[in-house]
Parts: C-alpha cells; sequence; structure tokens
C-alpha cells in the first residue's frame, strides 16, 4: 500500500527522519514517528499474526487500541498492540504464532 | 502533588485539563495512543458554513493550550485499573501507579463490532480504523473498499476516504442475524438517515425526509428503492443488498453480496461476489466506560446515549467522590460537545477543589448552558434522540445522587 502524500486539506505529509526495523526477519523502513501498524500497512503488510489455535491470519481491526487483534511481539515483549505501539530504530517484531492446545488435545482424546 | 489526573486526551480530556490547571490545580493526562487529541485527530467534516473541521487543528490548539498552563500530558501510557483509598484515587498504569484525589475518565467511545462471516481477514477494520490510517497516519487503506453499514459516521469517513483518493466500491448493510440487529434493517436504516434529512448525505433522502414520516410510506420508499441504490458523493449506498461473507485467502480479495426485501431477508439464489482489497464494517458506537466500571462506578443503560453509561449529574460529577466523566464515555456526541462538557468537568473539579474565584457557580452555569448550545448547532449528531437520552440522565441522578443543598440541578 502506499502513503498518501498530497492531500486537498491537509496539505503535502511532511518528510520525516526514517528508521528501519524487523518484522519477522525482514528489514523495513518506517518514519519515526509512526506506529508499527501503520508502517507495515504503508509497506504493503497487511497479515500481523495467526489465530493461536486455528492459525488463520489476523491484521488490525480497530487501529486505535481496543480489539487486541493486532498483538505482536515487540523486543521479545508478547502481546503488544501494533497499532499504538511507535516503531524504533532497529526495533525487532515478531507476529503472533499459533500455538500447541494441549488442554484441547487432550479433551478430544478422551 | 498534583491534584487532578485526566484519563484520556481527547477532546474532553484537554478541556477538562485545561479548565482546571487554568483555575490553579495541577494536572496530569494520561492517554495511551501516541499523540494527544482522541478521536479528534481523525475528524475532517465540512459544516454548514462551508468551513472545514479539521480535528488535526483542532487537538494542536487544545494541546498548545493545555502546555501553556503547564498541564503534564504523558502519551503511550494505558490506564487499567482506579482504586479509591481514603479520599484519593489510585490510577495504575502500565509504567506505575500514580495518585490524587480527583480523577477525570474521559476515555471516549468505542466502535460496536458486526461478526460478518470472513470478518477476521486481514484487510477487514473498523471504519474508525480506516479514518485514522487515512488522516492521522496518512497510509492507503487499500485501492478499493466496501463498507458494511450504513450510519452518519460511515457517510463521513466515506467522504475523508475519496477526499484522500480512495475508492469505495459501495455501501451495503450487513445479512440479518441476531447480532447484527437493526444494522441490518433497511427500514430502520431508512429512518435513521432520515430522522438526519437536513443532514442526510444525498438529495434524494433530503427531499424524501418531507414525506416519508409515515411507516407506509416508507415501506413504499423501500419497495421502490433502485436496486442499484442512491448515489452518496457518488458511491452507491445499497440499503437492499447485504454482505453475506467476506472472502480472500490470506487477505480480503472480495464480498460475497445478496440482493434482500423490505425486511433485509436475503433473496434465494440472488448472490453476486464484488472485488475489494479492503472492507469497512460500520455498527456505530458506544461509550468506552470499563475504566468508570472498575472504579464502581453506577451504571444506567440508555439506549440514547449510545449504550451502559456511568450514572452522572448535569455538571459531570458521578457518584463516587473525586470521580468525574466527560465526553463520550457519556453519551455517543460529536468533538465540540465533548470539549464542552470537559469544560464543566473541569470547572466542577475546580469548584470542589475551593479554587476559582467567587464567580465559580456562574462560570459553571454557564457551561452547561453552552453545552445545550453546542448540542442544538451541532453539524453531526449520532443520535437524533439525544435530548431524550440527556434528559433520563438527568432525571435518574435528581431521584438517587441529587444533594438537597446542590442548586445546579434546578438549572434549565
Ligand atoms: C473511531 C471513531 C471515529 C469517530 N469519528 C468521528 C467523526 O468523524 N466526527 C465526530 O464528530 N465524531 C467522531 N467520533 C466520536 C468521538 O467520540 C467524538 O467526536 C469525540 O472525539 C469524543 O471525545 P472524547 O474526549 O470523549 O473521547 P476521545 O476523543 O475518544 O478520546 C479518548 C482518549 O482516551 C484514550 N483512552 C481510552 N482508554 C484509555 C485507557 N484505558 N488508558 C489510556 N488512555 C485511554 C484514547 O486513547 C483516546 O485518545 C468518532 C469516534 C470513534 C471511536
Ligand atoms: S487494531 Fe485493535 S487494538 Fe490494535
Amino acid at each position: 500500500m502506499s502513503r498518501i502524500l498530497d492531500h486537498p486539506v491537509f496539505g503535502k505529509i511532511h518528510e520525516r527522519e526514517l528508521v528501519s526495523f524487523q518484522f519477522d526477519e525482514k528489514t523495513y523502513q518506517a518514519y519515526k514517528d509512526e506506529t508499527i501498524a501503520a508502517a507495515l500497512l504503508a509497506n504493503g503488510v497487511r497479515k500481523l499474526r495467526v489465530h493461536e489455535e486455528s492459525g488463520t491470519p489476523r491484521g488490525i481491526y480497530c487501529n486505535i487500541g481496543h480489539c487486541m487483534e493486532c498483538r505482536v511481539t515487540v523486543n521479545g515483549q508478547a502481546n503488544t498492540r501494533a497499532c499504538l505501539t511507535v516503531v524504533e530504530q532497529g526495533m525487532i517484531v515478531e507476529s503472533g504464532k499459533q500455538l500447541p492446545n494441549i488442554i484441547k488435545r487432550m479433551v478430544e482424546q478422551r | 502533588m498534583r491534584d487532578v489526573i485526566v484519563i484520556g486526551a481527547g477532546p474532553a480530556g484537554l478541556a477538562g485539563a485545561i479548565s482546571c490547571a487554568a483555575n490553579g490545580l495541577l494536572v496530569t493526562v494520561l492517554d495511551e495512543f501516541m499523540k494527544p487529541g482522541g478521536r479528534l485527530l481523525g475528524q475532517l467534516h465540512q459544516e454548514p458554513s462551508g468551513e472545514w473541521w479539521n480535528g488535526i487543528k483542532e487537538a494542536e490548539r487544545l494541546h498548545q493550550e493545555a502546555n501553556k498552563l503547564a498541564v503534564d500530558i504523558r502519551c503511550g501510557i494505558s490506564v487499567y485499573n482506579l482504586e479509591q483509598e481514603g479520599h484519593h484515587w489510585h490510577v495504575h498504569t502500565n509504567t506505575g501507579r500514580l495518585t490524587a484525589r480527583f480523577v477525570l475518565v474521559a476515555t471516549g467511545a468505542a466502535e460496536y463490532p458486526i461478526p460478518v462471516p470472513g470478518w477476521t481477514l486481514p484487510g477487514v477494520m473498523s471504519i474508525g480504523a480506516a479514518q485514522v490510517m487515512t488522516n492521522v497516519h496518512r497510509v492507503q487503506v487499500g485501492k478499493k473498499g466496501i463498507i458494511i453499514g450504513a450510519n452518519i459516521l460511515a457517510f463521513a469517513i466515506l467522504n475523508e476516504l475519496q477526499l484522500a483518493g480512495i475508492n469505495i466500491d459501495r455501501i451495503v448493510l450487513p445479512e440479518k442475524t441476531p447480532i447484527s440487529g437493526k444494522a441490518a434493517e433497511p427500514e430502520e436504516i431508512m429512518k435513521s438517515l432520515l430522522q438526519a434529512a437536513h443532514l442526510a448525505p444525498s438529495p434524494l433522502l433530503r427531499f424524501g425526509g418531507r414525506f416519508m414520516k409515515h411507516d407506509w410510506i416508507r415501506k413504499l420508499g423501500l419497495t421502490f428503492f433502485p436496486k442499484n441504490g442512491v448515489k452518496v458523493n457518488g458511491t452507491p449506498l445499497q440499503l437492499r443488498k447485504a454482505a453475506v461473507e467476506i472472502i480472500g485467502k490470506d487477505q480480503v480479495e472480495g464480498v460475497r453480496v445478496a440482493d434482500t426485501d423490505v425486511n433485509g431477508m436475503i433473496i434465494p439464489g440472488s448472490e453476486t461476489i464484488y472485488e475489494a482489497d479492503f472492507v469497512c464494517i460500520a455498527g456505530g458506537l458506544y461509550p468506552l466506560a470499563e475504566l468508570a466500571a472498575v472504579a464502581g462506578c453506577p451504571f444506567q443503560y440508555v439506549p440514547e446515549l449510545g449504550g451502559h453509561v456511568p450514572c452522572h449529574s448535569e455538571i459531570m460529577e458521578t457518584p463516587l467522590e473525586g470521580l468525574f466523566v466527560a465526553g463520550n464515555i457519556t453519551g455517543i456526541e460529536s468533538g465540540k460537545i465533548a470539549m464542552a462538557q470537559g469544560n464543566v468537568a473541569g470547572l466542577s473539579i475546580a469548584k470542589q477543589a475551593g479554587k476559582g474565584t467567587g464567580t465559580i457557580d456562574q462560570q459553571l452555569q454557564q457551561a452547561v448552558q453552552n453545552i445545550r448550545n453546542v448540542r442544538q448547532n451541532a453539524a453531526i449528531q449520532f443520535n437524533p434522540e439525544i435530548d431524550k437520552g440527556r434528559k433520563k440522565m438527568k432525571e435518574l441522578w435528581k431521584e438517587h445522587y441529587a444533594k438537597g443543598d446542590e442548586k445546579f440541578h434546578k438549572i434549565g
């Protein structure tokens, strides 16, 4: 996806410092003061994680911190909201992964 | 030591902080978003006068005013609990605990979700998410989108997306299910659009507003509602089409849509797939009031205000000592009203803290009257029965919580 560089009311986007960060081991560029969710979408990445149980893909839903759909791991801290967290130089972001559901498997085998 | 903690740096919280600080109180404002302004930040609409309501500018103005009064604003901090101890409140955040005698909860609103099959696919988002991505972050949410759900916020944001050069293919309703409720009833949608006829987004609806007051005429209007919809700013609004499923493998690829009858029931065999790379769900707004609930504040269900709201007086006190509320947490309205309410809450706190000059009572009365004036002239009204909702809360307060010596309850 691309950035909205010019706007009939807001005018031109102001140039800001660029930083680079990693998402699932790939390096991306972002503006210094933008959220992980915005930076990834600007780089064409919609999928932020998979559902812990089913493995189906997920991205942002509310974009303002209410729904927790955008949870990723940031510098080792799990369950961080990508829509509220501002990117920093060298930040390591990882998508949420599918997890084994041991108890459910046990129940299914009974 | 600080006197007041404001939770939420939206128009209500910032205006509250400003009027507290202007009366000599020490104020800290906390907000989990990266910058102050709350939902003002995404707002952009044209007033009936032709002037633009540019929320980013409004937020900057409030921020500067607060800075001048040395208000301590801290962003990127989430509050998750409120605890009362003696005459103080402890505010628990992800970075530690803060304490003050007064707390103003101004956490705003959240969007009702409408779970349409396929809605968890990346590329499906709430309509507000698209607003923030477009106007705050300036990143395109996609090339071609479909909006599911027709309400005033959807129309406002449709316009904003178009201004940013993003194509919205059509607006359809959600499929009728026990969860989608009124959002899937063509007649209910028509009714709410007509009640706000003077603000209606299309000339046909503005025109119709004068005639369609009777139920049977409205039904007739829906029977003859053009199959391809009426154009809203160039985008078809299709009240007789419902989204059955959002499809795609790893992200949104399209929406399966069916024709419906006047009651919103699907006409079998009428399904079509429309391509899109993003979908916005517009389910309407409700007060985001969890923090008032964990604080132990009593609540009341008032549908005209958007759902469950903390009990509060006209001067924004709650039944709990030192706890105040303002803005959309008290009922869904536009940003200007949130600001006017914040001002009232700030004056109210100043009064209780024994601050303010001898005219504080008068200022407070004027500020309460100002809310009504702003409401009367509002360019956007989310619920046409808002006055009824406000009145219900006022009466509830009078009946259960008002103290005899408070002359404010006699106003108006
Ligand atoms: C998505 C969305 C779009 C909207 N668009 C429009 C529009 O276009 N036009 C219009 O007139 N109205 C719009 N509204 C209505 C809007 O609520 C009001 O216009 C106005 O912004 C309400 O002001 P407020 O101060 O009460 O709350 P808000 O402006 O919502 O501010 C509340 C602030 O509290 C913060 N917050 C919430 N919970 C916590 C917590 N636990 N910890 C820390 N901080 C917290 C939030 O981050 C937010 O910044 C919209 C509302 C939403 C939810
Ligand atoms: S997208 Fe909802 S919390 Fe981030």
